[in-house]
């Protein structure tokens, strides 16, 4: 394996966790709900995948039940927001904050449990080709699903009729009722979508980035996959190239840091953070940046009868 | 079966009394749910949690000292939210205050000082707080950039900003390459109140912000614009108060009550700079914003509430040997259901058997 192909296989690597975590919460953003609570399911991802996967013995065992954990998460927060009609941004930070104590305790038992990484899945043909074969083609099973995640949330936003009716949904929830489309149900879905998503990123944190469990172990990358949305003005293709941007760059930082580059080591870690605000600027100072926002985002629903 | 609500006419003073009170309860009946699900005994471990934080002179003391810093932050985080302003970064701020502030601490360390340099550093501390709480609010108004994505970013930015200075430049020449700084003179610690405890005048300086915070809200044009503009922004405009200035106005204000709270505490209980100052003060503040409901006064009530829970969980971290993070899912559930009983004030909440007919997709 050359230089370049351990690069782009680490890359990869950094970037599938971020890349799932924001195309989920990108459905969740265009139906028209903002749920902050990204990094307490994730991190209930990583506790309860990784807790899962050790009691089983099966990886696969412990995807599903970090599946389960941000779905679960979702659901409080989708009772509180759409249920109760409670502040959208409370509720996410309050998820975030119960997610990162929950995680501790159920993880509490595990800490210093190791296991080995799920098995790489080759695809016959692919994998061999020369460059970029290991590195696209020879990945664990994390990394398709990633790609698959993009297409398909591509294709039923884009072209498919429930899509358009989710995305109605977040331009103008009002024409949308009035329409006779039940806002609140698309959006509870679009809610569990995103936990899902959320869970199984955090899954593959605890499961095949490090593989270990530790707490606070998604260290902001929740908070990231935020910023990723709007960096990408909520569309899923540039979705993927904002979560490869942030995960590349954080790459960049540790070999910088493995290269022994005369920088103090907190500056390069701070490095993915400050991009954050620095992307984030950039792509609000260009002309139009605030109007690709869904319109009725983070205003509750309250169908009035 | 699902849930339908419907706006009150008229929400009662009462039940805006009540529904906090309601959201502890709740989280004190969860509570032991859960200690009964990890095999305690829940009436036990609710004492230790809940009783043993305010059970001594010495106990209330430290319980003070925890409750100041989450008071002030939250009063400034208070302003934010009535006013839309959504500063979830206080944590970063309380940081970069213990940097501006200690950074006096050390410059006149072993020269000749005077009873100058604690106030200078709670001023230099504010100045830090405010100074890093002001690059959200510029980029909110400036270029409409998310205020919670970049407060919340500016938080790891600081913590590890604080990390190089202390095993950097920063570090006690003397202090065996622990990654600390010297420790602060006497001038440069926080005034104590008493000589057997470690309450210190931060506390009364939280009181004083209370009040300040309470008059401007209820007495003051400024607060009737902070109001205003968090709950009719279009009057406000048609009113001709500045959403922009406002928007600086109120990080500002929150910013540096944040960086004062973190040189108090640093002043005040570790006398040094270290790599972790705080618990999660800025994050806990902003449950303890909501838990008193916006309010100075009720800030207050919370803020010692919530200082109980971290004293509690420390307690029960020796005691029970519990995970201190049974704390953070304590005060994340106290969130919840403060949000969901402020739903039931402003609706009224009722349980529709069926789903109704007549619409089909």
């Amino acid at each position: 394996m050359t230089m370049f192909e351990a690069i782009l296989l680490t890359i990869i690597t950094a970037s599938t966790p971020l890349l799932i975590a924001a195309i989920g919460q990108l459905v969740v953003e265009r139906s028209g709900v903002l749920n902050l609570g990204m990094e307490g399911m994730m991190i209930m991802g990583a506790a309860c995948g990784f807790a899962a996967a050790i009691v089983s013995g099966n990886s696969y065992i412990g995807v599903l039940a970090a599946i389960a954990a941000g779905m679960g998460m979702a659901l409080i927060f989708a009772v509180l927001t759409l249920g109760l009609a409670a502040n959208q941004v409370a509720s996410g930070l309050a998820l975030s904050i119960f997610g990162l104590g929950l995680s501790g305790v159920i993880g509490a038992p595990f800490v210093g449990a190791r296991r080995d990484t799920m098995a790489r899945l080759d695809l016959p043909v692919l994998s061999d080709l020369p460059v970029i074969g290991k590195a696209l083609f020879g990945q664990d099973p994390f990394v398709y699903a990633s790609f698959a995640l993009v297409i398909g949330v591509w294709w039923f936003l884009g072209r498919t009729k429930p899509g358009l009716i989710l995305r109605a949904c977040g331009e103008s929830h009002a024409s949308a009722h009035a329409l006779g489309y039940p806002v609140l149900k698309i959006r509870l879905f679009a809610i569990l979508f995103g936990g899902a998503c959320a869970g199984l990123a955090g899954a593959y944190l605890s499961l095949v980035y490090t593989p270990f469990w530790s707490p606070g172990m998604t260290a902001g990358r929740g908070w990231i996959a935020l910023a990723i949305v709007v960096f990408a003005s909520w569309l899923p293709w540039r979705t993927m190239a904002g979560a490869y941007l942030f995960g590349g760059i954080t790459i960049l930082q540790l070999h910088a840091q493995g290269a022994g580059v005369k920088i103090p080591s907190q500056a390069m870690a701070a490095l993915p953070y400050l991009v954050t605000i620095i992307a984030l600027v950039i792509i609000m100072s260009r002309r139009g940046g605030q109007q690709s926002a869904p319109a009725s985002l983070g205003v509750p629903f309250v169908p009035d009868r | 079966m699902r849930l339908v609500l419907s706006k009150r006419e008229n929400s009662s003073r009462w039940l805006g009394l009540l529904s906090p009170l309601i959201a502890v309860a709740l989280t004190i009946a969860s509570g032991a749910v859960l200690f009964a699900a990890m095999g305690l005994d829940p009436a036990k471990a609710l004492a230790i949690y809940f009783l043993s934080p305010i059970s001594d002179t010495w106990a209330l003391q430290e319980l003070a000292v925890k409750a100041t810093p989450l008071v002030l932050i939250s009063v400034g985080l208070s302003l934010c939210y009535l006013s839309n302003n959504w500063n979830i970064g206080a944590e970063g701020q309380f940081v970069m205050g213990a940097i501006f502030g200690g950074g006096i601490a050390i410059a006149t360390h072993g020269v000749a000082n005077g009873p100058w340099v604690f106030p200078a550093m709670m001023l230099a501390g504010m100045m830090g707080g405010a100074a890093l709480a002001m690059i959200p609010a510029i980029l909110k108004t400036k270029l409409s950039v998310n205020e919670i994505l970049t407060s919340l970013m500016l938080v790891y930015i600081a913590e590890l900003l604080l990390d190089w200075l202390v095993r950097g430049p920063w570090r006690d020449p003397k202090g065996f390459n622990f990654p600390q700084s010297v420790m602060f003179e006497a001038e440069a610690q926080t005034i104590r109140l008493t000589s057997d405890g470690r309450i210190n005048i931060g506390t009364l300086i939280a009181l004083v912000v209370v009040m300040l915070a309470a008059f401007l809200l209820s007495r003051m044009l400024k607060g009737f614009e902070i109001r205003l503009v968090g709950e009719a922004p279009r009057a406000a405009r048609f009113a001709g108060f500045s959403q922009s200035r406002l928007t600086w106005t109120v990080f500002a204000i929150s910013g540096a009550l944040a960086g004062l709270a973190g040189i108090i505490e640093v002043g005040g209980t570790m006398g040094q700079l270290q790599p972790t100052i705080s618990p999660g003060y800025g994050f806990t503040a902003i449950i303890v914003a909501f838990l008193g409901r916006l309010n100075p006064i009720g800030c207050l009530i919370a803020g010692v509430f919530l200082a109980i829970t971290f004293i509690g969980g420390e307690n029960a971290q020796i005691a029970l040997r519990l995970p201190l993070d049974v704390t953070r899912v304590f005060q994340g559930l106290l969130l919840f259901f403060v949000l969901a009983c402020d739903a039931f004030l402003i609706y009224r909440v009722r349980l529709v058997r069926s789903a109704p007919q007549e619409r089909s997709a």
